[in-house]
This record gives structure tokens, C-alpha cells and sequence, in this order.
């Protein structure tokens, strides 16, 4: 039992670094507001991150995180969170 | 049934004299000049080192970072110059602008910084780097896009690339759409941001620069015996057009009248004018007739006087056909001495010095103007401006193509 909940708090750390990687990568590459920046945040509505801006935004994944991201991988992803959780999921 | 009539009822701009009208008239009337040293790039390696370039304008700060960054500088200058264009002209900026607006746009050669950035991260990086935003930048149609998205602008659009005559052909275009009543008001610019270390080498290639590094404010001299080719400048100028009868409705000031539009080509060479500006001749004729008017009218011509010895001396020699005797004694200038060669923009800030000349009875000189060529023997205001009451101003603007726009303009 402890050792799953000690796991359980490193994902949630490592989620967290990514969060932060992301939300860096969103203020300083994008130019958007750090406050708008949340887990829960839309990408579209709430950052006004449109389709150009998207491929954007996968290029700086890409870079910073060292990895390859495939347009099909991007289909679910709405969110800051999902987008987090990708992230995660690929590292 | 007569033609419906078109006036300016408002002015914005951003150049190498500075940031707003006011500031810019100012220094226009004063003779001075916003050429410099280059800041924005290192010209080590290049032989010209000099241009006209905007100052203090942070786009960042002006529109936030995460939309300066979409747009190419071109594009960024054209949103400021119209914001102040649409306030003057007592417009809600707040508001889209609707069906019955329409917009033309000039430019010479686009976003061609934005091009450039692509292909440099391309050759270094490969296809899956380059900026998914490079597109949108660099096409010469991304002013009037971004402009016509800000401000909700959804009548006909055109952008014009005629090089140094573009805008000249816009303020032109936009005349003859109101005129026919296809809409009552235009938003018309022209814009040019295309100072880049390609572009100045491309252009002192072919010998069409000032290289005269070491006096940056005195190297443009329009019409000079010493003058050694052109500046290039940047900015953007955007005149709000419309119906007489609209801005009478809307009840708001009118700077002048778009009395009349000239435009030919001159199908001989690529750079050159045709010798004694055969092409320009027409434009000029076709202009002053298409204002009812004749060459007797004329008060004040702002050249488009260059600086390269090509152009000033023919520009000269088609003033004289056109103009016969009356040549030597209509008042001529060239602002291109103080603001370097605004390239696309060119014919859309000489359209507003003309109705502001003509609004404000002020000649803004031709700076730099010391040594009299024999064959531009012409009044062009050398060093100073002079009062006098114009009722009739004339804009030429000429283009690498052959391409010749020529306007004039009336107080009432």
C-alpha cells in the first residue's frame, strides 16, 4: 500500500514538471498570460490557440521534451491537462 | 449622372519621421530627416548600412506578445496606422465595420522578413521546423487579411503589389469602387516593412541604394547633381476613403478630395523609366483629366522623386511635356529626402502630405537639395518649406515594372 501511494505522489510529481514545463513553454514562446494558463484551461476558448497555432505548440513540445507527437496523437486533446497527460504518457 | 465624389476623412501613420500624423508634419514642415545608421540588424557585411527605420514602436507592447507575434512587422504597422486612421475619421474601432467598407492595400514586397526567417530555419533545420505561421506572414496579402479581421472589415478586398507604385494604385482602386458605388467607405494603405540585410544587398546589387554611409541623413538628395540612388524606408499609412455624401451624413471634418486616378505601365524595361518618362507622361495627363481639371490647376506636385539619377532627371523631363512652361512655376517636392523610399508605402504617405499640404497651405521641402542638376531644373523647395494656399496637389509614384500611378487632389 505504501509503496503505490509513494508512485502514486512521483506521477503526480512528474505531472506537475510537466505542467510547469508547459505552462513556461505557453508564456514564453506563445506570449499568453501565465494566470490563463491551468490544467483545465481550453486550448482554443480560453488561450485563443487556434489550428495554426496548434502546430506551433506540438513544435515546442517537440523540441523542448525531445520527443515525436503524431497529428492522430492530438485528437483528443482540448485541454492544458490533456495535453500535460500526453506529454506524460510519451516520456 | 454625375460621379459620386470622394473625400479623405481620416489619416494614420507610422514612419521613419514618426509614430502618429501630428509628430510626422511636424518634422515634415522642418526639413528633417528620419534616415539613420540600421539598429535593427548588423550590416558588417553589407555596403549599404543606412534606411529609414520606425522607431520606438514594441509590438509586443502594443498589441500583446501572443498576437505580435502572428503577424509580420509589415502587418503589425498596418494595424497601428489604421487604428489612428479610424479614430480620426471618427469611427468606432470597437465595432466590425460591416459589409459596406472595403479595403485595398499596397506593398511592394510583403513580408519578406518572414520569408526570409523560413528559409534560414529550413536550411538549418529541415521542413518540420519552419514556423506554421511563416505563410500567413509573409503573404503580400497579410495586411489587408489582419486588417480587415481587427476591424471586422467584409466589402471587396484588393492588395496591390505594383512595388513603389502600390499604394498609389490602392488610394487609385479604392477611388473608382466608391466612385461606382460599389461601397460608400474604403480603408486604403500601403505598407512596407522590408528593410532586411537580403533586400538592401539585393538592391546594392543592382546599384539602386545611396551608399552614402558615412551621411545618412544627407544621403537622400531628390533632384541634387550628387545624388547617388535611393533610401529604403519602412511604415505604414492608411487614409480612411469615402463618399461625400456619407461623410456628410456622418458629419465629420473632410481633409480634401480624391479628385482624380492616372495609371499606366510603361512596357519598356524592368527598372529603368522610359526615356523621357513617357509613361509617366500619360499617367499624369490621365490623372488631371480624369479630375476634370487641366494642367493650369495644378498648385503642387510631391514627386516621386527618388534620389537615383534615373528617375529625377525623367520625372523632370515628363513634368515638362506635360506642363509646357507652366513647369517652372508649379511647386514641386519630394518627402522622400526626409523618409527614405517607403517602397509600397510610398504612394499612400504622399497621398496624405498632399491633402495635408493642401488642408494646412504648408509646402514641405525637398531636403538636401544643394547642388542644382542642369537637367532638374524645376521648383522642388530645396531646404524649406514655403506657405502658399494650394487648391490642386498632384502625387506621382512610379514602380520596377513599369508601373505608374499618379493622383491629384482637391480642397473642395
Amino acid at each position: 500500500m505504501e509503496d503505490l501511494l509513494l508512485k502514486l505522489r512521483g506521477i503526480v510529481v512528474e505531472v506537475n514538471e510537466v505542467f510547469e514545463k508547459v505552462k513556461k513553454l505557453f508564456v514564453d514562446e506563445l506570449g499568453i498570460e501565465e494566470d490563463k494558463v491551468t490544467m483545465e484551461a481550453k486550448l482554443e476558448e480560453d488561450l485563443d490557440i487556434d489550428s495554426l497555432g496548434i502546430v506551433e505548440v506540438v513544435m515546442a513540445f517537440e523540441d523542448e521534451f525531445e520527443i515525436e507527437i503524431d497529428d492522430e496523437e492530438l485528437t483528443d486533446v482540448g485541454t492544458v491537462g490533456q495535453a500535460v497527460n500526453l506529454l506524460h504518457s510519451k516520456l | 449622372m454625375s460621379k459620386r465624389r470622394v473625400v479623405i476623412t481620416g489619416l494614420g501613420t507610422i514612419n521613419p519621421l514618426g509614430n502618429n500624423v501630428t509628430d510626422t508634419w511636424d518634422k515634415l514642415i522642418k526639413g528633417e530627416s528620419g534616415i539613420d545608421t540600421i539598429t535593427s540588424f548588423e550590416t558588417n557585411e553589407l555596403p549599404v548600412s543606412f534606411a529609414g527605420e520606425v522607431k520606438n514602436f514594441d509590438a509586443n507592447e502594443y498589441m500583446g506578445k501572443q498576437q505580435a507575434r502572428k503577424l509580420d512587422k509589415s502587418s503589425q504597422l498596418s494595424i497601428f496606422a489604421t487604428e489612428e486612421a479610424l479614430k480620426d475619421a471618427n469611427l468606432n474601432t470597437d465595432e466590425r465595420l460591416g459589409p459596406n467598407v472595403g479595403i485595398v492595400f499596397g506593398t511592394g514586397i510583403g513580408g519578406i522578413g518572414s520569408t526570409e526567417q523560413a528559409v534560414r530555419t529550413f536550411d538549418e533545420r529541415g521542413a518540420s521546423r519552419i514556423n506554421p505561421l511563416a505563410i500567413t506572414q509573409l503573404m503580400p496579402n497579410s495586411s489587408t487579411g489582419q486588417v480587415a479581421i481587427q476591424y471586422g472589415i467584409e466589402g471587396p478586398s484588393l492588395t496591390i503589389t505594383t512595388a513603389c507604385a502600390a499604394s498609389a494604385n490602392a488610394v487609385g482602386e479604392a477611388k473608382n469602387m466608391i466612385q461606382n458605388g460599389i461601397v460608400d467607405m474604403v480603408v486604403v494603405g500601403g505598407t512596407e516593412s522590408g528593410t532586411t540585410p537580403m533586400t538592401i544587398g539585393a538592391f546594392a546589387q543592382i546599384r539602386a541604394l545611396s551608399t552614402n554611409n558615412e551621411n545618412p541623413k544627407e544621403a537622400c538628395k531628390p533632384f541634387d547633381k550628387d545624388r547617388d540612388g535611393f533610401v529604403m524606408g519602412e511604415g505604414s499609412t492608411v487614409l480612411i476613403m469615402e463618399s461625400e455624401e456619407s461623410a456628410l451624413k456622418r458629419g465629420v471634418d473632410i481633409y480634401g478630395y480624391v479628385a482624380g486616378y492616372g495609371a499606366t505601365t510603361d512596357a519598356y524595361h524592368i527598372t529603368a523609366p522610359a526615356e523621357g518618362g513617357k509613361g509617366a507622361v500619360l499617367a499624369m495627363q490621365n490623372a488631371i483629366k480624369d479630375a476634370d481639371l487641366s494642367t493650369e490647376d495644378i498648385d503642387y506636385i510631391n514627386a516621386h522623386g527618388t534620389s537615383t539619377p534615373a528617375n529625377d532627371k525623367n520625372e523632370t523631363a515628363a513634368i515638362k511635356t506635360v506642363f509646357g512652361p507652366k513647369a517652372y512655376e508649379i511647386n514641386i517636392s519630394s518627402t522622400k529626402s526626409m523618409t527614405g523610399h517607403l517602397l509600397g508605402g510610398g504612394g499612400a504617405f504622399e497621398s496624405m502630405v498632399s491633402v495635408l499640404a493642401i488642408q494646412k497651405s504648408i509646402i514641405p521641402p525637398t531636403i538636401n537639395l544643394n547642388n542644382p542638376d542642369e537637367e532638374c531644373d524645376l521648383k522642388y523647395t530645396p531646404n524649406a518649406a514655403i506657405e502658399k494656399v494650394i487648391k490642386v496637389a498632384m502625387s506621382n509614384s512610379f514602380g520596377f515594372g513599369g508601373h505608374n500611378g499618379v493622383l491629384v487632389f482637391k480642397k473642395d
